[in-house]
């Protein structure tokens, strides 16, 4: 049994960082140019990674499965990136940060990682500036920031709501600098589909040519995993069609550890479900609970009436609407963190409050912040007595400068005006806290493998806050993992190139030919597609925003039983040398059908609740989370073990906090 | 509602397309377009037929991967949304829908609705970035103020995604507003203007050598372009061309 060494530095939390980077063994130009690196991912981290080890020398490949690095799914983040600069003066700090992070995420992430991430926040905007990401501004020229939840300070930088794909084209043209020096080699509309492993190292990957369906193989003294989390597990979430855990999943069936499967990040804010043949679920930025205000009818006969169609939410009175996370949580109110948000959306419908034909959504209302918004805007402009109408039309122009993509985004979906009428929102899977297990340098079980970004499981614990997976892709890529790779390829510089005709890379890509061809002659007659949306089903309700013993073991079982009937029908048309989408789609979900009984498993065993894991056994009187910090304040890390996903080996890395107090996370 | 298909079908790069008709129903008034053919593949498959192979990511209008151009429209009718936001309530029942790639000499297709976009990336390469390495040891980020009506114009052009309407409703294939864009968006900026003269050069030369054609000022790309980049940004790159052309050393 192999004991996980976390590699946290000695020292003060405050100088663990400082002192490690000083320590670190370099490696110099000329032995930078010996060796190869290899990034899988273009988004966040892995653009910002693949620069940055380009800058430094090393010679980089990165690969993408989507036609340019551009496209990856860090694109669509919109409200924002977090970053410890105070320039509210409103009292942040890098403490401040940090704390908030460790106590969002429920306690259950590193002290050490988490004090490192808010280090190098700062770092993050001072860089992305330089570059040319056009940041929101104020008149006098300096940078705007807002609010996001479980925080109460406003230490936000954004773009409207376009905040991801200025930091992505930021990384992006980074990138394509490096790759005009050459210093880069992009294989775009690659995907990952076996890691090599040579003598217990990474040291390399066999991909598939997606246009020419041919397997290619790279060797590499790393590898890194900039792959994103694995969401589409549920089948419909905010991720992207292509989002996939299959990087990720096949290291982990080469040794590298997955730490907190089950933590899964369900975003309150979502646009609700529609009908049966939805492919994916569409996110409203959390900025907007910064003025809009959640609420569902106080009375049941009133939700009944409007699920009818009988009577309008607008028709509602002030008094018959329960803004259920003011009258909760009076101190955060509408931007308390995603879990807590969630669970009581969840709550308030499961009751019968459930607002759209579903009876599963709740309204996200902006009038009062319109008419706020409106008084003060006729105020600077000297009109007095303004009229309803006039402040009306003010405030929604205040709240278009501020929002206006998002609420263009919102009318193009459900042919409503969310200027006049509140909006409908229900929570959705967003991200994945879990991932694969990686030490303080970001380097996995398998020595040579790191994982960046929220392909790892490091820093957000059992819940994320707003705003912080922008920073910590980042700050992986361009502050952390180019230091912190020395530690390993310094003493990898002797070794010369690495052949491809090494039996490893030979059994690999025939193992993926085989596993491809399986496909291929299958005899069976259900597309791809059905078996990802039953797991979706099964993900959704057994093991989503509330969890218990009994339906996890069910789901255990009904996951086995649906992996084998996808073996015996899946049909896959097309052939093998060609471009096949359909071919890349079932080894994504043959994928998924494994990783999905290992969530189930790590639900089952986690006995408590904590951040976006809701066991509902342990709940307080008021149904609140009951967190177990005696027995469960550890990482658990499976390995993959006899071929079977249901015989992984759960491993434990004790937590230790040493500069916060373990509480009741309180958002009262 | 039901559909009646009429989708360009081409096996690769240099095989001859041709149009197909196929027959889709069952399909709601909330669905996407993207989710339409979907449905048409699901359809496709158990009736044993390769399904028709189209370009998508995130489904809500970001990436810019989705391309199609459809009732001789990029993105279809509608204005400011990309395909994966194009909802089917824009159709009638019954409607015949004719789906085709965005054709242009430098986007070749590579099979059905998919095209190579490439020569994209390779125009940003030629100098769409400010060459400053990544080492965060930068000046503080307020340490330069920036106009409000700068920082937001440059923020309007930053936000062409590159999914290549531009291109394939230009009668030219002209890739001006998507280089000019990028041309915008940084000599707005004071990090941007220091390589301006340089990048504008590099860029435009780049894209003729991608095979785009030249502006003829008809306005069409501003028209279809789901992230509504105004052509003031080409007037913008003519001007930083012209101004870098006679000062070039």
């Amino acid at each position: 049994m192999s004991k996980l060494k976390s590699e946290i530095p000695e020292g003060s939390l405050a100088e663990k960082w400082t002192k490690h980077k000083a320590k670190i063994p370099l490696v110099s130009p000329a032995n930078k140019r010996q060796i190869d690196v290899i990034v899988v991912g273009t988004g966040l981290a892995g653009s910002s990674a693949a620069a940055s080890l380009a800058e430094l020398g090393y010679n980089v490949k990165a690969f993408c499965f989507q036609d340019s690095p551009r496209r990856a799914h860090s694109i669509a983040a919109q409200g924002g990136i977090n970053a410890a600069k105070n320039y509210q003066n409103d009292g942040d700090s890098v403490f401040r940060l940090f704390y908030d992070t460790i106590k969002g995420g429920d306690y259950r992430s590193r002290e050490a990682n988490v004090h490192r991430l808010a280090e190098v926040s700062t770092n993050i905007i001072d860089q992305c500036v330089a570059q040319g990401v056009p940041f929101a501004r104020e008149y006098g020229g300096l940078l705007d920031n807002r609010s996001f939840g479980g925080v109460q300070v406003s230490r936000t930088f954004y773009a409207k709501g376009q905040t991801g794909q200025q930091l992505l084209l930021g990384a992006y043209s980074a990138l394509s600098r490096q790759v005009a020096k050459g210093r880069v080699e992009l294989l775009s509309r690659h995907e990952m589909v076996e890691l090599v492993v040579v003598d217990g190292k990474s040291r390399g990957i066999i991909a598939r040519n997606l246009v020419t369906g041919e397997l290619e193989r790279h060797s590499a003294h790393a590898v890194l995993l900039c792959t994103g989390g694995y969401g589409n597990v549920f089948y419909l979430s905010t991720n992207a069609m292509g989002s996939n855990v299959t990087a990720a999943w096949k290291a982990h069936k080469k040794g590298a550890f997955m730490a907190n499967p089950c933590f899964t990040q369900i975003h309150p804010t979502c646009i609700p479900v529609s009908g049966d043949s939805q492919s994916k679920l569409t996110l409203m930025s959390e900025s907007l609970r910064n003025d809009g205000r959640i609420w569902v009818p106080k009375k049941i006969e009133d939700a009944k009436a409007i699920r009818e169609g009988k009577i309008k939410p607008t028709d509602l009175p002030e008094e018959e609407r329960d803004y259920y996370l003011e009258r909760r949580y009076p101190a955060f109110g509408n931007l308390v963190p995603r879990d807590v948000a969630s669970r009581a959306a969840k709550e308030r419908c499961d009751a019968g409050f459930g607002v759209n034909k579903t009876g599963e959504a709740v309204y996200l209302d902006f009038s009062s912040a319109i008419e706020r918004f409106g008084a003060e805007a006729a105020h600077v402009k000297g009109i007095q007595n303004p009229s309803d109408e006039d402040i009306k039309k003010l405030g929604e122009r205040v709240i278009e400068s501020k929002y206006g993509n998002l609420f263009q985004m919102y009318e193009k979906i459900t042919a409503q005006n969310p200027y006049k009428t509140p909006m409908m929102i229900y929570p959705a899977v967003h991200y994945t806290m879990g991932g694969v297990w990686v030490d303080y340098n970001l380097m996995t079980t398998v020595p040579g493998l790191f994982a960046l970004g929220e392909a790892n499981f490091s820093d957000h614990g059992a819940n994320r806050l707003g705003a912080s997976a922008l920073m910590q892709g980042l700050a992986d890529g361009y502050f952390v993992a180019p230091y912190t790779i020395g530690t390993y390829l310094s003493k990898d510089i002797i070794t010369g190139k690495i052949s491809t005709n090494l039996p490893e890379f030979e059994e690999a890509e025939n193992n993926a030919r085989k596993r491809m061809e399986g496909f291929l002659n299958n005899n069976g007659n259900t597309p791809v597609e059905s078996f990802h949306r039953d797991l979706g089903k099964i993900m959704w309700s057994q093991c989503g925003m509330a969890r218990n013993e009994k339906d996890l073991k069910k789901a255990i079982a009904d996951i086995r039983s649906l992996r084998d009937k996808f073996y015996a029908e899946v049909k896959v048309t097309g052939k093998m040398n060609e471009m096949n989408p359909e071919l890349d789609k079932a080894g994504r979900v043959a994928d998924f059908l494994e990783l999905g009984e290992l969530m189930c498993m790590d639900a089952l065993a986690r006995e408590e609740s904590c951040g976006g894991h809701f066991r509902e056994e342990y709940q307080s009187k008021e149904g609140e989370a009951v967190r177990k910090d005696g027995e469960f304040a550890f990482v658990s890390a499976w390995e993959f073990s006899e071929n079977d996903p249901g015989k992984s080996k759960l491993h434990k890395e004790e937590l230790s906090f040493e500069n916060v107090e373990l509480n009741t996370r309180s958002y009262k | 509602m039901n559909f009646t298909i009429n989708v360009w079908r081409q096996n690769g790069p240099k095989e001859k397309g041709k149009i197909a008709t196929y027959q889709v129903s069952g399909i709601s008034n909330d669905m996407s377009f993207l989710e339409m053919i979907d449905v048409l593949n699901e359809q496709l498959i158990t009736q044993n037929i390769n399904p028709v192979v189209f370009d998508h990511d995130c489904r809500e209008g970001i990436c810019g991967m989705c391309s199609m151009f459809i009732n001789g429209e990029a993105h279809g009718p509608g204005r400011g949304v990309t395909t994966c936001q194009l909802h089917m309530r824009e159709f009638k029942d019954g409607d015949t829908i004719t789906i085709e790639p965005f054709r242009a000499k430098a986007f070749p297709v590579i099979k059905d609705l998919m095209v190579d976009r490439s020569s994209f990336d390779r125009i940003i390469q030629a100098g769409g970035y400010v060459s400053v390495n990544t080492s965060g040891n930068l000046p503080d980020a307020n340490a330069t103020p920036i106009e409000k009506q700068d920082a937001d114009a440059a923020f309007d052009a930053a936000t062409c995604i590159g999914c290549g309407a531009c291109v394939a409703t230009c009668k030219n294939a002209s890739a001006m507003l998507f280089t000019s864009a990028k041309v915008s968006q940084l000599s707005l900026l004071p990090q941007g203007k220091i390589e301006a003269n340089e990048r504008v050069l590099n860029m435009v030369k780049q894209m003729d050598m991608e095979g785009f054609g030249n502006c003829t000022n008809t306005g069409a790309c501003e028209v279809e372009c789901p992230k509504g980049i105004s052509i003031e940004n080409i007037a913008r790159m003519n001007r930083e061309f012209l101004g870098a052309s006679i000062t070039s050393k």
